[in-house]
């Protein structure tokens, strides 16, 4: 008779005296809100545009070899839809929770709506990571933990992918670490690109979105491969000295070549006095303006 | 014992166990002082840091050329404004420190130093511009003057605790001195307003990244608030810290 008020009085207890376990709502649609990097997010950004980008030399070399073209080959018209175009891309999100259907606890967060690619699965059961050596997909991997109200997930097991959507690549070595941060009405992601091929330090990315009443479609169109016309056998290329782009950035905003082609040095405040003397900045914008 | 006798009872022993803070508070009949600020943190904001620019390159590491907005939802009294921007009229009138407001003070590329000014008051240099914020929390109310280019700032911690570091500063900053969004004459009027989360957030290898999230609302020059986030690493010393005058032109 008495079991039941104490099982009540028990459960009391631990309610009251044990502070919640920390988790926020981030369920719904969120509105991207582009107005960093609009270029980029958007239209795309320039050729050889790689300022503010930690490459190391293999990085470097791999995007002066990149011919945009090279995205009409049925191998790789998809290549550079992973896990990094929830942030490069300018999409708006819908993020939803998934219970488990016996216990009711959240099993994994679902971020989904940006076009061309599958939703990415945030796996909150703590199952563990596959072997290194498990096959490697654009979706990849990803698990998630909180820390309070912050999210903070984990992507892994990618196919070689796109840092910027202009050769700048990703291995499929790369880890994405991704923190979810909600300000009331407010999103904001932060994500870290790591990557031992490519980079040599983390690449840093922030994004905002505004919770949005008209709900995000899941899922646009997706990426299909097609055939753009390239011969078979053929992979668009340049040969090294032979980018022609390399003084796009120059000759449209004065900004020297030598900074497009990126590395660390170019992300930090010091970097400006190194080009300070070269930079001739022209008189009037003339193309993507805004 | 009857049911409902014990059930009081587990009821009197469960809430008395899950509220001890407040049962004992009251029973000392004195609530305890509000804790400073500076205690209240559950994040340290303060130290040295430095920008890393990894977004919005070409708007920030050099000035851009006139009528370059993109990204800036501008109305077209802001635009009318920019496109009279004149680099050389902006030097030779001497208000060089424009882009340098608090809408605008965390795109240059610089460092910070953040310190406790008082037990409710942080302060933020900046060594691009000499520029100077204060935060002040506990409900401070600001003084009656001039719109200033930093203006008034008042500061609130959001989250935090349970041993997790997810808290942010909250900050809102009105009487703002007109200014510039961007250095080549985008506008902000003196009735913009901002509102502003810091926060920390781990990277990869542990250590703690500034995140600044800026919200700028500008009836008369945006059609929408303009959102940006400038993120900065911590620095171990004072070693690289460079003042610098601020620049119309660069």
């Amino acid at each position: 008779m008495i079991r039941t008020p104490l099982i009540f009085a028990l459960a009391l207890v631990l309610c009251g005296s044990v502070p919640a376990r920390a988790e926020i709502d981030l369920s719904g649609s969120w509105s991207s809100i582009n107005h960093e990097d609009a270029l980029e997010r958007g239209a795309g950004p320039n050729p050889d545009d790689w300022a503010g980008l930690p490459f190391n030399e293999s990085g470097r070399a791999k995007a002066l070899s990149f011919s945009q073209s090279v995205i009409s080959m049925p191998e790789r018209t998809c290549w550079f839809q992973t896990q990094w175009h929830i942030a490069a891309g300018p999409f708006s999100l819908r993020m939803w929770a998934v219970p488990d259907p016996i216990t009711g606890k959240v099993q994994a967060w679902v971020v989904a709506a940006w076009e061309t690619r599958a939703p990415m699965t945030i796996w909150m059961d703590g199952r563990p990571r596959p072997s290194k050596n498990a096959a490697h997909d654009q979706t990849g991997f990803t698990t998630g933990v909180w820390n309070g109200n912050e999210l903070i997930a984990t992507t892994t097991h990618l196919k070689t992918g796109y840092i910027r959507r202009n050769g700048a690549a990703s291995s499929d070595q790369a880890t994405i670490t991704t923190h979810f941060r909600r300000h009331g009405d407010m999103l904001t992601l932060t994500l870290f690109m790591e990557d031992p091929v490519y980079l040599t330090e983390p690449y840093i990315l922030t994004r905002s979105y505004n919770l949005s009443t008209n709900p995000v479609p899941i899922g646009g169109p997706p990426c299909i491969v097609g055939d753009e016309g390239v011969e078979s056998g053929r992979v668009p290329h340049y040969l090294p000295g032979k980018n022609p782009f390399l003084d796009e950035i120059a000759k449209r905003y004065g900004i020297p070549p030598d900074a497009a082609l990126g590395g660390a040095e170019t992300m930090y405040p010091e970097y400006r006095e190194k080009i300070r003397a070269k930079f001739v900045r022209p008189a009037k914008c003339t193309i993507n303006c805004g | 014992m009857s049911p409902k006798l014990s059930l009081v009872l587990a009821f009197l022993l469960g809430t008395s166990l899950a509220m001890p803070v407040a049962v004992s508070a009251q029973g000392r009949g004195a609530a305890p002082p509000p804790q400073t600020a500076k205690v209240a943190a559950s994040i340290d904001l303060t130290g040295y840091w430095v920008s890393v620019v990894t977004e919005d390159w070409r708007y920030r590491m050099v000035t851009p050329a006139a009528g370059d907005y993109q990204g800036v939802p501008m109305t077209p009294a802001a635009r009318a404004i920019a496109d009279a921007w004149d680099p050389a009229k902006e030097e030779a009138s001497g208000d060089l420190c424009k882009s340098y407001g608090a809408p605008a003070l965390l795109r240059v590329p610089g460092r910070l130093h953040i310190t406790w000014q008082d037990d409710q008051t942080l302060r933020m240099e900046s060594d691009a511009g000499k520029q100077i914020r204060t935060f002040h929390f506990g409900g401070w109310k600001a003084p009656a003057g001039p719109h200033t280019i930093q203006g008034d700032s008042v500061a609130e911690w959001e989250g935090g605790g349970r041993g997790a570091t997810d808290a942010s500063m909250k900050v809102t900053t009105s009487n703002l001195k007109a200014g510039f969004l961007r250095k080549n004459g985008v506008p902000y009027s003196e009735n913009a307003s901002l509102t502003e989360y810091y926060e920390l957030i781990a990277q990869p290898d542990g250590a703690p990244l500034l995140v600044v999230t800026i919200v700028t609302t500008d009836p008369a020059y945006l059609r929408q608030p303009f959102v940006i986030t400038s993120h900065f690493k911590k620095e171990p010393s004072a070693a690289k810290w460079n003042p610098t005058a601020c620049s119309a032109t660069w």
